[in-house]
C-alpha cells in the first residue's frame, strides 16, 4: 500500500516519451500540470480543467486520456506520451503533415490532445469512417476549424496506410 | 481550478480498501476513474481529507458470465464494456448505452461501479443496470452484502453505500435476457449529459404480443425511474399509437423533473414521453426481428 500525507512528497517514476522521469510530487498535483511544470512539456495544453475541452489529452498506457482528470501520483509507474513524443510514432509526422495540409488547424490550441486522441483511434482503427473520426473528435473543443479539414487529415493519413 | 490538499493512499488489494475505509471513509473519499470526481475536486465543490485511490485493484477489473450472471468487477473501465465481445453477445443493451457516456477519452478512464454509485440521475450506467433487474455486491470490514438497484439508489448522487463500504461487482441475471432492447437519449451535444434517456427491454411471442417489458427513465427525477406499471400495460397486447401514449403518459404521471438553464420540467416530461415512445418502438421491432430469425 502507499501511502502520501498532503504534507509529503511522492517520488514518482514514470516513463515520458520513451525517457525515464523522476520526480517528486504532492498528491493534490495534476497529471496535466506535472507534465508543464514539473517537466517541463508545455506542448500538453491546458484548457478547462474539468475533462470538458479534450486540450490536455495525452496517452497513458496507451490509451487517450484527459490528463486534467487524473492526479500525477496516480501516473506512478505508467507510460505516458504526449504531443513532444509524436514524432517517435509511426502515425505521428504523418498526422502532422496532413494535418497542416488540410488546414486542421488555425490557432492551435487544441491541437496537441486531438493529435493525440488521434494516434491512439489510428492504432485501433486504421481505416475509419467518418462517423467513428467524428465520434472520436466529439471528445475535444476546437473554436476555430469546424473539424472538418481534421477529418479529412485523419482521412489522408489513414488512406496512406492502406 | 486546483484540487485542495489531500492524503492519498493507493491500496493494493480489496481487504487493504476495506481497512482504510473502516479508518478513514468518514472524512475520505474513493477515487475510481475519476472523471466525475475529479472535476468536483478541481472545482473544490468537495473537499475531503483522504483520497483511497482503487485503480490498482486488478482484481474487481473483469467482465464473466457465472452461475447464469454477468459479472462485472466494479474497476472495470467503460471502455472495456464497450469493446467486450461477451457483453455484446449477452447484453448488447450495455454496449449501446455505454457509447453514450461521456467521449471514448473519458470512457478510457471511467468506471463502470464508479458511474453505478456517483449515482447521477441522468447517467446511462445507472438507468440501464437497473432495466436490466441488476443487483450490486457490497463490502465492509464487518460483512459482505448484495443489494438490488431498485432499492440502491435514494437521491442526487446518493446511494444505500455507507462509507466504511466498497462496491466490489454488478451481477446482471441472465436467464431471462430479452430479445428486444433499446437505449435512447437526447443531449444538447453527443457526449453531454442527457437531459433525459431511456432504456428498455421488451419480448414479443410468435404473433407480435408483448410479452413481457422493462423500462427506465433518467433525467426526469431525483433518481432512474423504474416503470413497472405502464409497463404492465403493454403485456398481451400489439403496439399502437394510442397505448404507446398511456403508457409514455403513465411512466412520467408522478415524476419531477428540476427546471434549469438546460431544459424546463415541461420540455423534459414532454421529451421522456418522445424517448419512451421511440425505445419501445424500436425495442419492439428488434424483439419481432429476432424472433424471426430464431
Amino acid at each position: 500500500m502507499t501511502k502520501v500525507l498532503w504534507t509529503q512528497q511522492m517520488i514518482i517514476s514514470t516513463n515520458i516519451n520513451g525517457k525515464l522521469v523522476e520526480k517528486s510530487v504532492e498528491p493534490r498535483k495534476l497529471l496535466s500540470d506535472f507534465i508543464r511544470e514539473d517537466c517541463g512539456l508545455t506542448g500538453t495544453h491546458v484548457g478547462c480543467e474539468h475533462g470538458v475541452c479534450g486540450a490536455c489529452t495525452v496517452l497513458v498506457d496507451g490509451t487517450a486520456v484527459r490528463s486534467c482528470l487524473m492526479f500525477a501520483v496516480q501516473a506512478d509507474g505508467a507510460e505516458i506520451k504526449t504531443v513532444e513524443g509524436l514524432k517517435q510514432e509511426k502515425n505521428g509526422p504523418p498526422l502532422q503533415d496532413a494535418f497542416s495540409e488540410c488546414h486542421g488547424l488555425q490557432c492551435g490550441f487544441c491541437t496537441p490532445g486531438i493529435l493525440m486522441s488521434s494516434l491512439e483511434f489510428l492504432e485501433t482503427n486504421p481505416n475509419p469512417c467518418t462517423k467513428d473520426i467524428t465520434e472520436m473528435l466529439s471528445g475535444h473543443l476546437c473554436r476555430c476549424t469546424g473539424y472538418k479539414g481534421m477529418i479529412e487529415a485523419i482521412h489522408k493519413v489513414s488512406n496512406k496506410n492502406l | 481550478m486546483k484540487p485542495a490538499t489531500f492524503d492519498y493512499y493507493r491500496p493494493d488489494s480489496v481487504v487493504e480498501a476495506l481497512q482504510l475505509l473502516e479508518e478513514y471513509g468518514d472524512e475520505g473519499k474513493l477515487l475510481a476513474g475519476g472523471q466525475s470526481f475529479i472535476p468536483i475536486l478541481n472545482m473544490r465543490m468537495s473537499e475531503p481529507e483522504s483520497l483511497i485511490d482503487i485503480n490498482h485493484l486488478k482484481e474487481l477489473d473483469y467482465i464473466k458470465e457465472e452461475d447464469g450472471y454477468l459479472k462485472i468487477g466494479a474497476v472495470t473501465r467503460q471502455s472495456k464494456l464497450e469493446k467486450s465481445p461477451l457483453v455484446k453477445k449477452l447484453v448488447p443493451i450495455l454496449v449501446e448505452a455505454t457509447s453514450f457516456i461521456g467521449h471514448i477519452q473519458t470512457r478510457n478512464r471511467g468506471t463502470v461501479g464508479g458511474s453505478v454509485v456517483h449515482a447521477d440521475p441522468s447517467a446511462e450506467l445507472p438507468l440501464t443496470l437497473l432495466t436490466l433487474d441488476a443487483k450490486v455486491t457490497i463490502k465492509s470490514m464487518d460483512e459482505e452484502r448484495e443489494a438490488n438497484l431498485r432499492d440502491f439508489f435514494i437521491t442526487y448522487l446518493t446511494t444505500e453505500i455507507m462509507p466504511s463500504e466498497l462496491l466490489t461487482e454488478i451481477q446482471i441475471p441472465l436467464q431471462h435476457m430479452s430479445n428486444g432492447y433499446a437505449f435512447e437519449e437526447f443531449s444538447r451535444r453527443h457526449g453531454d449529459f442527457a437531459l433525459v434517456a431511456v432504456a428498455c427491454l421488451l419480448d414479443v411471442d410468435e404473433v407480435g404480443t408483448v410479452t413481457s417489458g422493462r423500462l427506465a427513465v433518467g433525467g426526469i427525477d431525483a433518481v432512474p425511474v423504474l416503470a413497472e406499471d405502464a409497463m404492465d400495460l403493454l403485456i398481451g397486447k400489439k403496439l399502437s399509437e394510442s397505448l404507446l401514449q398511456t403508457v409514455g403518459e403513465k411512466v412520467v404521471e408522478d415524476a419531477e423533473p428540476d427546471d434549469d438553464l438546460h431544459a424546463s420540467k415541461e420540455y423534459r416530461l414532454n421529451l421522456a414521453k418522445v424517448l419512451i415512445k421511440r425505445a419501445i418502438q424500436k425495442a419492439y421491432g428488434r424483439a419481432v426481428k429476432r424472433g424471426d430469425s430464431l
